[in-house]
């Protein structure tokens, strides 16, 4: 499997990181010819409005949705969860998401950079202990929609949620040296 | 999460929405761009907090706003102001010949200029989480960025082939904790990103720089002080995303009107990269 990462902008080396200690090869996405070769695709850390911005202008947003609407798996962390959601709330107008996990979520939720926290999380269906998780300019998840599977929380709000072939993160997995979330997705792809 | 991104300088909030418009990963804060700071001369300082409020009140990408070179107590000021990222410039007139901030004593994060390795090394040592090559920022002239750039990663490509006592010399000449050194020569890469700053102005000007190593990139007076702001910021975003594809990096060049006059940064009178220690 060749899994993907879209690399408009945002932490790409370290997707690609995780996924070669995992020994799975990828390919950086910034074109519709890229997508076209890769079976996953992962939607990295960021800020949301300029990937956002540059999935327009690359022509990538159409070829992605269509590809999800197929049940193309994708990972989402910090701003690609953004980009998966169903609902942004105080989103920019010009701001779309593909909307294929039933989520609301609220952009830097918890608040600005000093607000940026780090914790240990419990999840759902990960043997090995606790997972040292990365929060930065978090995005808050206020609801959860019919058939989303929430597999860790944070103060009862969800940050590791999964719907079939979707799976999202509020923290940046990537840059913890622990590749279990990576595994997770890689074994449900 | 600033990686393969533009960070703007903005000296207005409706700039600070052009520039968030056009894609910027986040802004810089300030009242002056290095150009006028240049023409205008005198002492800089850190911005006026209303105008960093106002900043803040216009956009939803983060922040940033510079203290000058140890100068603590504006760093903390812009801590309770709450902005994103701390720039400790030598774009602003330094307050310590000797000292900068002591990084670790903040919870916001900091981002400090260098021209070489050592000097990133020392920056990294006292806290900061982000270096950017300084370039030499105002003129327009991406010389002096590609000259820190290419120093930076050329020794830290010869200090990752060093062998192990080697690691003790280069720790000597560099001025630089040896723990630090280990780790650069063991992963071949610094522990924090390396973003590239100072004198750049046009996409190609980003997508060079990309290309040889930096991993995201500040422009300062580079857009507002051209013709078309507004354009030329979107073009360097497209740029310093699909850096490696000269075609989209030529799409995006056309027409985009003038860039900053500038100034060749070997004729500069003052050499803001010389500030730092």
């Amino acid at each position: 499997m060749k899994v993907g990462i879209l690399a408009l902008q945002g932490d790409v080396r370290e997707h690609a990181a995780a996924l070669a200690d995992l020994d799975t090869s990828s390919l950086p996405v910034r074109t519709p010819g890229d997508l076209a070769l890769v079976d996953a695709l992962i939607l990295p850390g960021g800020e949301s409005t300029t990937m956002s911005l540059l999935l327009d202008s690359s022509g990538l947003r159409q070829p992605i949705a269509e590809r999800l609407h197929d049940g193309m798996p994708a990972f989402g962390t910090c701003a690609g969860l953004i980009l998966l959601a169903a609902d942004v709330l105080d989103g920019r107008p010009d701001q779309h998401s593909f909307g294929v996990i039933e989520l609301a979520v609220r952009r830097n939720g918890y608040g600005r950079q000093v607000d940026s926290f780090e914790t240990d999380l419990d999840i759902e269906g990960v043997a090995g202990g606790p997972l040292h998780a990365v929060f930065i300019r978090a995005p808050v998840v206020e609801r959860v929609g019919e058939g989303v599977e929430v597999l860790a929380t944070v103060d009862d709000r969800p940050v590791l949620c999964r719907q079939g072939p979707i799976l999202v993160a509020a923290f940046h997995p990537e840059l913890s040296a622990d590749g279990r979330i990576h595994e997770l997705f890689i074994e449900g792809s | 999460m600033l990686r393969g991104g533009v960070i703007m300088d903005v000296v207005t909030a409706d700039q600070a929405k052009v520039a968030e418009d056009a894609g910027a990963v986040a802004v810089m804060a300030l009242e002056r761009v290095p150009a006028d700071i240049r023409r205008d001369g005198g002492v800089a300082r850190m911005s006026d907090p209303a105008l960093i409020e106002a900043i803040k009140e216009a956009v939803t990408i983060p922040v940033m706003a510079k203290a000058r070179i140890g100068h603590f107590a504006e760093a903390q000021v812009l801590q309770a102001l709450g902005v994103d990222y701390v720039d400790e410039s030598e774009v602003l007139t330094p307050a310590d010949e000797a000292h900068h901030i002591d990084k670790w004593a903040f919870a916001v994060p900091f981002v400090c200029g260098a021209t070489n390795l050592g000097e990133a090394l020392r920056r990294i040592s006292e806290g900061a989480c982000m270096i950017r090559s300084k370039g030499e920022a105002g003129t327009g002239d991406v010389k002096e960025a590609v000259r820190h750039l290419r120093s930076i990663l050329g020794d830290i490509g010869a200090l990752s082939r060093a062998d192990s006592a080697e690691r003790y010399g280069w720790a000597k000449r560099l001025q630089a904790p040896i723990d630090l050194v280990q780790e650069v020569a063991d992963t071949g890469h610094l522990p924090v990103p390396l973003f590239c700053a100072g004198g750049l102005a046009t996409p190609a000007d980003a997508a060079l720089v990309m290309q040889l190593g930096a991993e995201a990139v500040f422009v300062g007076s580079g857009i507002f002080k051209s013709d078309d702001p507004a354009r030329r910021a979107r073009a360097i975003v497209e740029a310093t995303t699909h850096y490696t594809d000269a075609e989209i990096v030529a799409k995006v060049s056309r027409g985009l009107g003038q860039a900053m006059r500038g100034e060749e940064s070997s004729k500069v009178e003052t050499r803001l990269a010389d500030r730092g220690w």
